[in-house]
């Protein structure tokens, strides 16, 4: 494993829907050897902590990779200030695990919200053997459709209101995709209620299923231990960390918090 | 690297005075994705328990103004362990390996010294201020009496260097470092995260699931110093700074009010390179003054 800090140019750096930016970075070497599921964790001006975002697609013809994040605090906010052309301050590739793809043919891919960027890395892989169902708030709210339908994937939209889309969650969505096909894996992003559905709907159908979880982190790369997540190891309740030992996990090995 | 940085501290050699510290560092694995490890001065490991602990429910992390709170609550995986699996890699690191060591009880300390004595760690940091933890942890270093028992403890159990790390959070920490001094403390090191609190004001509940936690990073620097020039005025062992460094500016402050080593903490997670680049900044600044060893400017603020 190698990590890599460096300073990278923005070559573009759009708006998706409100508070939601979309950058695209040069970094060849990281570009090379980044993974769908892993992510980068970016230096903010003015803050001690780096913001860690996962990494939405990787071109490594191009040599880049996209982000794309929301402003939830005052670091996303300063963060979303770095303009086009300017440099980027990453640590990358990060996440020990990222979604493991290559042994699956057929895939369904869900993301909730902003949960749903990593999930078009993944889409990318299976093509048209991917179906992805992608839950929002609204309409305002919604991304990235065009180019899961430009990756190849069937493309099911929900949003809570009905206003774009089906009227319903990803996992009713889910629900209805598994009637009429049954893929080999589940991959899965988003928060913690829906990623406990999906965990379920994958069982009770005995399905393969691997989600990505989120906390709040500190170094980045598996040293400072705060980015617990309760999972089961060798039999043992343990506290794995979502930096390193994830971020994504199997089903299987996932413990939720009640809190 | 000339040896122009090098010292001697607390009887142990170390190539330059910079030291990732507990808590920060793992036990040098990740970091070694970025540079080699013989790069640093030493290793302060994650401090370790007698036995694997969880550690406290996440959230574990809030970032503050100019800082950050943890509350990771020593989550490790054991002196066995450590002494097994761990120490033998670092072992191969050519860099200077300190044990930090953590307990409830007086006996756990004992208990891990006594595993450590046999081993290859060139020194052991006693960690007698974690805030974190229920048991033992702060209890044993916020009075004058619990740190002197503990160093007691561990001073009859081990021939290798002792430091003593203290707690910020006491009335007078001088008196504290008088009273591990007194009891063969090898050395202190100063400070342990200052003990903070931040409330989510949308939900009114505290951000940390511990409700409180260790203030760390340049917020607490000046308090750092602070408490090492009482320190290095107050005993005669050795000092190690620590608390919010995070430029090689920090470094020369730190030693300028007493200290001999650094750790560096919090800086990491800003930038991984941290030490290295310290490092760098405190050679160009020794060539830069003519020293012949950067130990040379320890102690040597002029107070008014």
């Amino acid at each position: 494993m190698k990590y890599t800090q460096g300073r990278y140019i923005i070559l573009s750096k759009k708006t998706l829907a409100k508070e939601i930016y979309d950058m695209t970075i040069l970094c060849p070497e990281i570009a090379e050897i980044a993974k769908a599921g892993q992510f980068v964790n970016v230096k903010v001006n003015g803050f001690t902590l780096r913001r860690p975002i996962s990494i939405c697609s990787i071109d490594r013809e191009k040599g880049t990779l996209r982000i794309v994040f929301e402003v939830r605090g005052e670091g996303t906010k300063e963060m979303s200030q770095i303009a086009e052309g300017e440099l980027i301050d990453i640590v990358a590739p990060l996440g020990g695990r990222g979604f493991k793809v290559d042994q699956f043919e057929t895939a369904v891919i869900i993301g909730g919200g902003i949960g749903t960027p990593p999930m078009l890395a993944v889409a990318e892989k299976f093509g048209e053997k991917g179906t992805v169902i992608s839950g929002f708030r609204n309409a305002a709210a919604v991304i990235l459709q065009e180019d899961f339908k430009a990756a190849g994937a069937e493309t099911i939209l929900c949003t809570d209101d009905g206003s774009a889309g089906k009227k319903g969650f990803v996992t009713d969505a889910l629900k209805e995709v598994l009637s009429r096909k049954k893929p080999e894996v589940i991959f899965a992003c988003g928060p913690d209620v829906m990623l406990r559905r999906v965990i379920e709907i994958a069982k009770e159908n005995n399905i393969k299923c691997q989600v990505s979880l989120e906390e709040r982190m500190g170094c980045g790369v598996g040293a400072c231990l705060v980015c617990a997540c309760r999972t089961i190891r060798n039999g043992d309740e343990y506290y794995a960390h979502v930096c390193k030992d994830g971020p994504v996990f199997n089903a299987e090995e996932v413990l939720f918090d009640e809190r | 690297m000339s040896d122009k940085l090098s010292v001697n501290f607390a009887g142990v050699d170390f190539k330059n005075p910079v030291i990732p510290a507990s808590g920060a560092f793992g036990y040098g694995r990740e970091y070694e994705n970025f540079y080699p490890l013989s790069n640093l001065g030493g290793i302060s490991v994650k401090g370790t328990t007698g036995t694997k602990r969880n550690g406290n429910l996440p959230p574990r992390i809030a970032e503050t103004p100019s800082g950050m709170l943890n509350s990771v609550g020593l989550q490790n995986p054991g002196i066995d362990h450590f002494i097994k699996i761990e120490l033998p890699n670092l072992k191969t690191k050519d860099t200077v390996i300190i044990a930090n060591i953590a307990g409830s009880t007086a006996d756990e300390y004992r208990e891990i010294a006594e595993k450590l004595e046999n081993t290859d760690v060139d020194m052991i940091e006693v960690n007698i201020s974690c805030p974190n933890v229920k048991a033992g942890g702060a209890a044993f270093g916020v009075t004058c009496e619990g740190a002197a028992s503990i160093t007691k403890i561990v001073r009859a159990a081990t021939r290798k260097p002792v430091m003593m790390k203290l707690s910020p959070n006491v009335t007078n920490i001088a008196e504290i470092a008088k009273a591990v001094e007194a009891e063969g403390a090898d050395a202190v090191s100063l400070i342990n995260t200052l003990l903070g609190m931040k409330i989510d004001i949308k939900t009114r509940r505290p951000v940390l699931h511990n409700n409180v936690g260790g203030l760390s990073g340049p917020a607490v620097f000046p308090v750092a110093v602070r408490m090492v020039w009482q320190v290095s005025n107050a005993v005669k062992i050795p000092v190690c700074g620590m608390g919010g460094i995070s430029r090689w500016q920090d470094v020369v402050e730190m030693m300028m009010a007493g200290a001999q080593v650094v750790q560096i903490g919090a800086a990491m997670f800003s930038d991984p390179f941290a030490p290295l680049k310290i490092i760098e900044g405190l050679e160009n600044y020794v060539s830069e003054n003519d020293l012949n060893n950067l130990q040379e400017i320890v102690g040597t603020v002029i107070p008014w």
